[in-house]
């Protein structure tokens, strides 16, 4: 297939990144490899979306720690990049809605560029795309213009995944709409299972081809609940992280028992929100 | 407070290529050692070479002697390797056993040097597995590619 056929892929990964660790980065690198080798996509950005404070999970550092730290982890990528807005936003903001702000603001800049602004890629592709309006000029409405804006696609673990599972930590339109509307790409180790969920779920079940399975061959444990504690025995964490996230880590004594202690006793601020409105 | 003696740690391998698990055996044995006081310069290895030690022929009787009686070992866990079941398998090693010290990596990593040299020749990414300078060496003396001698053959 060509370039100018394939579906141009975002691959949004949301999570506390609390701290950042190779392993995130590694999903990147996978889901790339996996979607390009499909031969129907193109991935043309990794964005790194880590949750606000108010998302109150256990031991969550402040956000500004947690982008800095990413953004350190994706110096050296030429793809990856961190974004900021979800952990600006004063209060919680659902998974869906960050996929639905990412979605809309790629559909935004590139309407500006069908209106003929000289954002082109190759000189080649304008000729053609001239040479397309020329001749099929009535076929307007078939134009690749849909086709023309990237997707937006979910990235993330087999534990996100199993989560959906989880009462009042998801509502259940938002996951219709995050597999209906965007997709998911969920990394695992364990095939069978991530499978057995889906076929377990009627929603996943119905919208199965837009949830793309990857294997990972690498054994690759690298949570950062383990980093965590790793940094309270004094144990190092070198080569689990990259190592200006360790450097940093380090020179600010992030992680210890106190900050472990961050937000218990509070309800994490999906349940929270979720329970309240069953309520109401 | 103990008496710090200075300790050498020396890994043999291919490292074929190296990658951040290897890394990683530095880091953990050290974190291990620096609870116990032990001396002198040992020989740092996964659980999977310990293991090697019962290959007829790969490794000379005496020199397994040699390296746990007067060196001594320190030995870092592996996925689906057992290694005190190493230990109590070889005469020799259960003799010296008090001078193989087993360190467990608290957090699993099975990036192996079989993997990626595959992965490179597959033409995908070994991004945040191996130190970047370290694949932005082996791009440019293209190495691992499908066309390398180094063919994966059983290991």
């Amino acid at each position: 297939m060509e370039n100018s056929e394939k579906t141009e892929l975002v691959l949004l990964a949301c999570g506390s990144f609390n701290p950042i660790t190779n392993m995130h980065l590694r999903l990147f690198e996978l889901a790339k490899d996996y979607m390009n080798g499909t031969g129907k996509y193109k991935v043309i950005k990794g964005i790194i979306s880590p949750v606000g404070d108010a998302y109150k999970k256990k031991g969550l550092i402040s956000a500004h720690h947690r982008v800095f730290m990413a953004q350190l982890a994706t110096k050296n990528s030429e793809w990856v990049e961190v974004d900021t807005w979800e952990s600006l936003q004063k209060e919680w903001v659902e998974t869906a809605k960050v996929l639905r702000h990412h979605q809309e603001k790629l559909e935004a800049s590139s309407c500006g560029n069908e209106q003929g602004s000289p954002v082109l890629e190759r000189p080649g592709r304008k000729r053609k795309w001239a040479e397309q309006r020329q001749d099929f000029s009535q076929k307007k409405s078939l134009e690749p213009k849909t086709k023309g804006v990237p997707k937006v696609k979910l990235l993330c673990g087999a534990d996100l995944l199993e989560s959906f599972g989880v009462p009042n930590l998801w509502k259940s339109e938002d996951i219709t709409q995050i597999v209906r509307d965007y997709g998911l790409i969920c990394i695992t180790r364990a095939g069978n299972d991530a499978q057995k969920f889906i076929y377990e779920s009627d929603v996943l079940w119905k919208y199965q081809n837009n949830i793309h399975l990857v294997n990972e061959w690498i054994t690759n444990d690298i949570s950062s609940t383990k980093i965590r504690q790793a940094l309270r025995r004094g144990q190092s964490i070198r080569y689990l992280v990259p190592d200006l996230v360790q450097e940093y880590i380090e020179k600010h004594d992030l992680y210890t028992s106190e900050s472990e202690e961050r937000n218990v006793g509070v309800i994490l601020a999906p349940l929270q929100r979720n329970m309240a409105e069953a309520n109401s | 407070m103990k008496s710090r003696i200075p300790v050498v740690l020396l890994a043999c391998g291919s490292f074929n290529p190296i990658t951040n698990m290897h890394l990683r055996l530095f880091e953990v044995a050290r974190d291990h050692l620096h609870k116990t006081a032990v001396p002198e310069l040992k020989l740092l290895c996964g659980a999977d070479v310990l293991k090697t030690f019962q290959t007829p022929n790969l490794w000379k009787d005496a020199h397994i002697q040699e390296i746990v009686e007067k060196f001594g070992l320190v030995c870092v866990g592996r996925a689906g390797h057992d290694a005190e079941r190493y230990i109590l398998g070889l005469p020799i090693l259960q003799k010296y056993q008090h001078n193989i010290h087993l360190a467990r990596e608290p957090v699993q990593n099975e990036i192996s040097a079989t993997y990626i040299r595959r992965a490179l020749s597959q033409g995908q990414s070994v991004k945040y597995l191996l130190p970047d300078a370290v694949i932005a060496y082996i791009k440019d003396h293209n190495l691992y590619t499908k066309d390398s001698s180094w063919k994966d053959n059983n290991t």
